[in-house]
């Protein structure tokens, strides 16, 4: 298993926390909170290790276009980076609405 | 698959009601007898090997078609008789390779059958009836869950001729592509996936494990002494409720199953959080 | 005759049309758990959010699922209290491990007591699972036959109504579960089964099941089998409407007279009448085993 953690700058406060996805083969889950101070906060947890890298480069595309204050948890089973854009983008839509 | 494990069934169930035949009219595979234990008159039950099945995927002591529902009617027929008085111990001797596995079981819905199995045995538990479970050799799987799982009480011998499992080591080596070695390792550092009757205690789902020293072979002391033990475990069972809730009290539980507790807990304070 | 009068039902369901015609067997567990509800009553319990997982999958190199494959939520069906517990069958086959298996009980066991104190809650069990989770093995045993005992102890108060529609089914285990309750309904894509094809396969050699005979599967597992052997109380197709619609008449019933697990004289006859020197095809096995004797 591989744990990793990353922290993003953010400019506005999220009031509403989601979740989305299931740990399934090829798929991930996301658990979408409100963070504490005003920055974004990514914890990946997968067991298809040595893609450090590779998470990195989606999180950045990600938070390019995207700056809530979250803490994110990835619970990951080998998804492919479009996945991982969707999922995310579906937990934001879940914290834009009740 | 040790041969002489198998008939670990028929000797302790000789040993402690001195029968070796099923009842009138059940398969061979069935032993039951209604013998005195201590004060109460017992009914034990024992599903043994019979060559001669008349399903050729369940003469190895495998909980088929016919041993699942003739434990269901010999269990349910002591219910009914001891419905308006005192109920007596039901003492399930276990040692089942598993479940049948074949083509006719499962089209003629073996599920239904060791459900049945179980329905029985954990409403006598519910109505009252002291059910004891004695490990003798294997329990695995569907044969388990049928024949033994519902018991107030299980007790095992200490014996590396007993195996409580979910799936038999070889079976459970192909479907994960394991060594038999490499699943007995992993055995030794994650304890719920264990083959050793030291580890499977450790969850604290015994009663008590017994050390005999001869367990293919019963010599009278030892018979006594598990005698005793059925009638201090019926004791205790009867002073209990009739729940499965004693599995989680376990002083073992505490810590092997912590999370089992916790999720009790914070289900129980949201559910009530209207 | 039923003594439970129950009012469930009384109303029309009230979800809007569109979800009605939804296919069940699309929506994942949770989606499934919500259908049931009377809309806006239900409540997830120890969900994502309390992050209670299994503590032994990460130590194998699998990945936990934050609420461990097993969704409960209570709420309100036709006005009436119900807990409906959904496994996840695309988190580890739906498999049984300590915490999934331990959120199943509970909730039945406070079910059951909300009905001991003059509370009527009725569960609704959605079962897609292979049964105990391998990576378990022995806690996910333990904990189906603490379900089992708590499922026999609430059924005696409330109808503990049991729902396969597929994909994965309910084997292992799991399907003793199903065996005891008081309402069964699958779908046709639906299975039901104690060894799955590969394990039958794996264990009694291809002659005895090729577990890529897909007509053969369903015809001895299948949803449409079972109903046509008087095993299952309902046969739906996947379709959110029919499946809620079937299982508030089950609740209406309320707690059968005899479970069909307790039915040892039925279950007995049927066994003696096959001939086991040659394997029945399910066809065969229709003309023994027909809807209209009572189950």
């Amino acid at each position: 298993m591989d744990t990793y953690e990353f922290d993003f700058p953010a400019t506005r406060k999220v009031t509403h926390r989601a979740h989305v996805g299931v740990v399934g083969s090829g798929d991930l889950e996301v658990l979408l909170e409100p963070s504490q101070g005003m920055q974004a906060h990514v914890k990946i947890r997968t067991n298809v290790t040595g893609f450090r890298d590779t998470w990195k480069a989606v999180l950045d595309r990600f938070f390019s276009r995207y700056n809530g204050a979250v803490a994110i948890e990835i619970n990951d089973a080998g998804a492919t980076p479009g996945n991982v854009l969707l999922r995310l983008e579906q937990a934001v839509e879940g914290s834009e609405h009740e | 698959m040790s041969e002489p494990a198998r008939e670990r069934g028929r000797a302790w169930f000789r040993a402690l009601t001195g029968r070796s035949t099923p009842m009138r009219g059940d398969p061979a595979s069935v032993l039951t007898a209604d013998v005195p234990l201590g004060e109460d008159q017992a009914r034990f039950l024992c599903v043994v090997s019979d060559p001669n099945g008349r399903f050729p995927r369940a003469r190895h002591g495998e909980v088929g078609l016919e041993e699942g529902y003739t434990l269901a009617s010999r269990v349910r027929e002591v219910v009914e008789a001891d419905k308006n008085g005192h109920k007596r111990p039901i003492i399930p001797l276990v040692d089942v390779r598993s479940q049948a596995y074949g083509r006719r079981e499962e089209i003629a819905a073996i599920y239904l059958v060791a459900a049945a199995a179980a329905d029985a045995y954990g409403t006598a538990r519910l109505a009252g009836h002291p059910v004891i479970a004695l490990i003798v050799g294997h329990a695995i799987s569907g044969g388990f869950l049928a024949h033994g799982y519902q018991a107030n009480r299980i007790l095992a011998f200490d014996d590396p001729g007993v195996v409580i499992h979910a799936m038999h080591k070889e079976a459970a080596a192909r479907v994960t592509r394991r060594s038999v070695e490499s699943l007995e390792a992993l055995g030794k550092s994650i304890l719920p996936l264990s083959y050793d009757i030291h580890d499977y205690a450790k969850l604290g789902l015994l009663h008590k494990l017994l050390h005999i020293e001869h367990p293919d072979a019963p010599h009278p002391t030892e018979i006594e002494r598990v005698r005793h033990e059925l009638i201090a475990a019926t004791a205790e069972a009867r002073r209990g409720p009739r729940d499965l809730s004693n599995r989680l009290q376990s002083h073992e539980a505490q810590t092997s199953r912590a999370a089992t507790i916790l999720v009790r807990r914070k289900l129980e304070e949201q559910w009530k959080a209207d | 005759m039923n003594e439970s009068m129950s009012k469930v039902g009384a109303r029309p369901v009230e979800q809007p049309a569109f979800l009605q015609r939804q296919s069940f067997i699309e929506m994942n567990a949770r989606e499934r758990a919500r259908s049931f509800f009377d809309p806006g009553t239900e409540r997830e319990l120890v969900g994502p959010f309390d992050r209670v997982e299994s503590p032994w999958l990460a130590l194998q190199d699998v990945t936990p699922q934050s609420d461990d494959g097993c969704i409960v939520m209570k709420g309100k069906i036709g006005g009436e209290a119900a807990v409906v517990i959904a496994l996840e069958g695309a988190f580890q086959g739906g498999s049984m491990g300590e915490v999934s298996g331990a959120k199943l009980t509970a909730a039945l066991d406070l079910a059951c007591a909300d009905n001991e104190n003059g509370i009527k809650t009725y569960a609704i069990l959605q079962l897609e699972t292979g049964g105990v989770r391998l990576q378990e093995a022995n806690l996910g045993l333990a904990v189906i036959a603490e379900i089992i005992g708590s499922l026999l102890a609430l059924r005696e108060h409330a109808p503990v109504v049991c729902v396969t529609a597929g994909s994965v089914g309910c084997f292992g285990g799991m399907s003793l579960v199903a065996g005891l309750a008081s309402y069964l309904m699958m779908t046709r894509e639906g299975r039901l089964g104690m060894n799955g094809p590969e394990v039958i396969e794996q264990e009694a050699g291809i002659e005895e099941f090729n577990s890529k005979n897909r007509a053969l599967i369903w015809g001895i597992h299948g949803g449409k089998q079972r109903y046509e052997t008087g095993l299952v109380d309902a046969l739906v197709d996947d379709n959110v409407g029919q499946v809620v619609d079937a299982v508030r008449e089950f609740l209406r019933r309320g707690v059968p007279s005899v479970h069909r697990s307790a039915q040892i004289d039925l279950l007995q006859r049927r066994i003696a009448m096959l001939d086991p020197s040659h394997q029945w095809e399910p066809a065969e096995l229709r003309e023994f085993w027909t809807r209209q004797e009572v189950l």
